[in-house]
């Protein structure tokens, strides 16, 4: 089991500490030891061939797995100096500040303004009336999406394209203004143009959130990531800067996956 | 962030969210209590059917001297002590002379013999509400701790058909009735259910015809039950002239609620058999109707015939239909074809619970008992079978 | 050469014999449809033309006796209305609950279990939830009523309607359970990534979206409710009567039309008939009411692109 290089660069700030985190399906044991540091206002990528373990490590620190039954996990994932899997802690305020994009784009069927409005008026983050207009409207630009939807709010949110529907999400997900926003292969299902479009928003937003991203296209990691984490088998292999993975990886497998010698 | 809601020690205790967390605990408990209704409900109503019916498969009988002669015979009144006269059943004694052809040693004699009693001593021995004189009931106490009154298994129940006297009446008639109302109902909903299932899932085509028909069972299903009756009442004994009452009309009309349901599982059946089956049997140059026959029929047979016990079982609890159609007469003998007066046994059972004597409750109650049990038994067959034949394809 | 032609001649008059057998047999679930109709309605007109349509629907009084007969079938349907109300009234939030439960909270394993158990309800015999009703319901109904100081007749409304709710129970929480199940998960993991708590994600997202699936299943029991025989006839009371208190008896359109029909007169008096009239109310009430539950379960079907319902 090899531990991944963590460079401690001294001008980021470490937002989310994972430390020796450990995951069973069941029987299957999933995630194998796993500590990393996550620097703040930074895009970190995880890359793996499918089943490496990526997608149920981001699960993690939100605390999605926990929907789960036969999950079973050990170790620590501290944010903020507390362990997020400590027993007093609630996993529903844990999700008020970590956010999450999925793959496939999944607005409510409300309209769009509902879809924003939902989350931040229910946590009492604004109140209705104008304090929410405003919300939504800042939430809906931040995701680039405010200009082709400004005119159409109470449309209902299925009614977008596939590509402006991730947007959505993205708006929805920020109009809560967590810290963190975890996305699960956010593009995969998207065209090349929508594509793109997120992940421009992407470097946008790094500026006020920390963004970790899986993705199986290792160029929109080359692309958009600041630093890489790459699994194998629900281990943490390598983590490094980006372009350190990409160029000069200091593990083998590392390296086979990068060239393509398996997928 | 919410600065003002971090706890120094904890960043992630929100007390915003307690209101949010016990509501949401409220919605949990209010859908749990729900399902535990539902649940509790069955459990105090078998309870309840239970201890009023099991009552019932015990009777009670008294031992006493009994006398054969030319003269009982005729008047059989006085076949037994004037005392024992109000507490035996006058229907037992009716049946004197036939007891005493069938065993000619007995005459001339005077025989100690089991004697059915009459109702209100049963009940009275039961616990019971009764009606009972103080010297009746002194007698009967008396007579109980010589062991002369004992409660036996109640066969009486099973063999008898229906009657006006309480401790006479059994599910006999109803039972009959009931098996040859069902076989009329399953002689046509069967094969006209299974046909149609062939024909809209392998020869239909997607045209009006074909939308016509699904529409129609679809509406079929859904009809109140009772409307089936006055369908009854009017073709088939106003225009078809059959016999009122009839295992034949009664069966008629259940098939034609049970269609429905046959049609509709032998459709899932025919349609869960791969087509690469089809495909097979017309690459050997087979024509459709062989291929259906011969190769898609067999394979979809086990869901048909389990579809086939489900509506079966449905049927054997209509009542309302029968009721329209003539089938609470007072039957005290079983049909002997389709077309004679019958009754079956929900209307049997409807029957007795309107009936004001007290034992009619335990009978009724155990005659459910009986029904849900062949119920029960029918639907587990049918689940059997269809686990014992489920193939993966 | 000559052999093989005749052979495909009665092979092939033989197939057409099978496919018109077939298609016969289907014909007669559309005969049957007629036939309901028909014979209802021919009657009823029958009826009719003995007393008038307008007082039917709109008179307050329903006194079929040989002399000066009058057929106001309003306390009727005001009694079928009640009753049905009451037992919606249990079987709603008792089935959508149990639904929710079963699909939201509960674990395979007790999932397994439990459904098959609602599902007993649903196979009872109506004539044994009859004699429930009017043998242990309604009793206890008239001492709990005593007890408060109140009276209940032995017929009470309340009592059929009780045991009435309950029969309907599966037929809510059934359906509910499929339509809730087909709502995708992703909707929900979206509500609870966003620090929705489950009972919220639940109540929000989950339930209204699987709104028409609910409302088709409440309209399907409403159409059973309105069409129950058994429980009433036993439990129910005989007599008209227009009165907004459960405690009282009152009678409804089925408990008439049994009565109207196993009565000693002639077929064509306009007490019999009336059976008709009634019945022919139930067939267009009850038809409306499957026939806007099947469209929403159809368009609920499309927007999910479900096949299990």
């Amino acid at each position: 089991m090899v531990e991944g290089k963590i460079r401690m660069s001294k001008d980021n700030k470490v937002k989310v500490k994972v430390e020796k985190l450990n995951l069973w399906y069941g029987e299957n044991h999933a995630l194998h030891g796993i500590s990393t540091d996550i620097y703040e206002n930074k895009i970190t990528a995880l890359i793996g061939p499918s089943g490496c373990g990526k997608s149920t490590f981001l699960r993690c620190l939100n605390r999605m797995n926990d929907l789960i039954s036969s999950v079973k996990i050990e170790g620590e994932i501290i944010i903020d100096r507390k362990n997020i899997y400590d027993k007093d802690v609630d996993e529903v305020s844990v999700r008020k500040r970590v956010g999450m994009v999925f793959q496939q784009p999944n607005p409510f069927p409300k309209s769009i303004y509902d879809n924003v409005a939902y989350a931040p008026i229910k946590h009492g983050i604004v109140s209705k009336g104008k304090e929410c207009d405003e919300l939504v409207e800042t939430s809906l630009r931040k995701s680039g999406l405010w200009n082709e939807v400004k005119d159409k709010l109470n449309q209902p949110g299925t009614s977008l394209s596939g590509g402006q529907q991730q947007r959505l999400c993205i708006a929805r997900t920020i109009a809560i203004k967590p810290e963190v926003i975890l996305m699960d292969e956010p593009t995969s299902a998207l065209d090349p143009i929508s594509t793109e479009k997120i992940e421009a928003l992407m470097l946008e937003l790094k500026k006020d959130y920390t963004i970790i991203v899986v993705t199986h296209n290792m160029q929109q990691a080359a692309r958009v990531a600041d630093y890489t984490a790459f699994f194998h088998l629900g281990k943490l292999v390598e983590y490094d800067e980006t372009e350190t993975i990409f160029v000069n990886p200091s593990n083998k497998k590392t390296e086979d996956y990068i060239t393509g010698r398996f997928g | 962030m919410n600065k003002k809601d971090r706890n120094n020690n904890n960043p992630f205790y929100d007390p915003s969210l307690n209101a949010r967390h016990r509501s949401s605990k409220r919605f949990k408990t209010f859908t749990l209590s729900s399902l535990i209704f539902s649940i509790a409900f069955l459990a105090f109503f078998l309870f309840d059917i239970i201890s009023k019916g099991s009552p019932a498969f015990e009777q009670a009988y008294i031992n006493i001297p009994v006398t054969y002669n030319e003269k009982t015979i005729k008047n059989t009144r006085t076949a037994i002590d004037k005392k024992y006269r109000k507490i035996i059943s006058r229907a037992w004694l009716r049946g004197l002379p036939k007891l005493a052809e069938a065993n000619p040693e007995f005459m001339g004699k005077t025989i100690d013999t089991w004697v059915l009693a009459d109702d209100q001593v049963d009940q009275y021995l039961k616990g019971h509400y009764h009606k009972l004189k103080r010297k009746d009931r002194a007698l009967i106490d008396n007579m109980k701790t010589h062991g002369k009154v004992e409660l036996k298994f109640n066969e009486i129940f099973f063999l008898n058909g229906d009657s006006k006297i309480p401790e006479f009446a059994g599910l006999n008639s109803a039972i009959v009735g009931s098996i040859f109302t069902l076989l009329i109902t399953m002689a046509f909903a069967f094969p006209i259910g299974v046909m149609t299932a062939i024909y809209l899932e392998e020869f239909a085509e997607d045209n009006k015809f074909t939308q016509i028909i699904e529409v129609n069972i679809n509406n079929l299903a859904a009809i109140p039950s009772i409307l089936f009756g006055l369908l009854g009442l009017a073709i088939f004994i106003n225009l078809f002239g059959l016999p009122r009452s009839s295992p034949l009309v009664g069966g008629l009309t259940l098939a034609l609620m049970t269609l429905p349901i046959i049609i509709v599982s032998s459709r899932a059946a025919l349609r869960s058999v791969p087509d690469s089956i089809r495909q097979a049997a017309y690459g050997l140059g087979l024509t459709k109707i062989e291929v259906t026959r011969d190769h898609v029929l067999p394979l979809a047979f086990p869901g048909i015939l389990t579809g086939s016990i489900i509506g079966l079982a449905q049927a054997m609890g209509e009542t309302a239909p029968l009721i329209i159609i003539g089938m609470i007469a007072f039957i005290p003998d079983a049909p002997g074809s389709i077309m004679e007066a019958a009754t079956v046994m929900p209307a049997q059972l409807f029957t007795w619970a309107g009936m004001p004597e007290r034992m009619y409750i335990e009978k009724t109650a155990a005659g459910i008992m009986v029904l849900l049990t062949i119920l029960i038994s029918l639907n587990a067959i049918a689940i059997y079978l269809r686990k014992k034949f489920e193939v993966k394809w | 050469m000559h052999t093989f032609e005749s052979k495909n001649k009665s092979r092939e008059l033989k197939e057409k014999a099978i496919k018109i057998a077939l298609i016969t047999a289907s014909t007669i679930s559309i005969l049957t449809t007629f036939g309901i109709l028909f014979s209802i309605l021919f009657e009823a007109l029958a009826f009719f033309e003995l007393r008038s349509f307008w007082y039917f629907l709109t008179g307050t009084e329903w006194s079929p006796g040989i002399v000066g007969s009058k057929f106001g079938a309003v306390p009727i349907f005001a009694g079928t209305i009640m009753i049905t109300f009451i037992a919606m009234a249990v079987a709603i939030p008792i089935g959508l609950g149990s639904a929710i439960y079963m699909s939201e909270y509960a674990s395979h394993t007790t999932r397994d279990y439990l459904k098959p158990i609602l599902e007993i309800l649903a196979g009872i015999p109506t004539v044994v939830y009859g004699f429930f009703a009017a043998i242990t319901v309604a009793p206890f109904i008239v001492k709990a009523a005593a007890w408060f100081g109140l009276e209940a007749s032995f017929n009470s409304a309340l009592a059929s309607g009780i045991v009435m709710g309950i029969m309907i129970i599966p037929v809510i929480s059934s359906l509910s359970d499929d339509v809730i199940r087909a709502v995708p998960d992703s909707q929900r993991k979206a509500s609870l990534g966003l620090g929705m708590t489950q009972g919220e994600t639940i109540r929000n997202i989950v339930l209204p979206s699987a709104l028409p699936g609910i409302i088709s299943a409440t309209l399907l029991g409403f159409s059973k409710a309105i069409g129950e025989t058994m429980i009433v006839v036993m439990a129910a009371g005989l007599r008209p009567n227009l009165s907004i208190n459960p405690l009282e008896d009152m009678t409804t359109v089925t408990v008439r039309i049994v009565d109207a029909l196993v009565g000693d007169q002639a077929f064509n008096s306009p007490g019999t008939l009336s059976a008709f009239a009634l019945g022919l109310a139930l067939f267009i009430i009850t038809l409306c009411l499957n026939i806007v539950s099947l469209m929403l379960i159809r368009k609920f079907k499309e927007k999910y692109k479900v096949n299990t319902l």
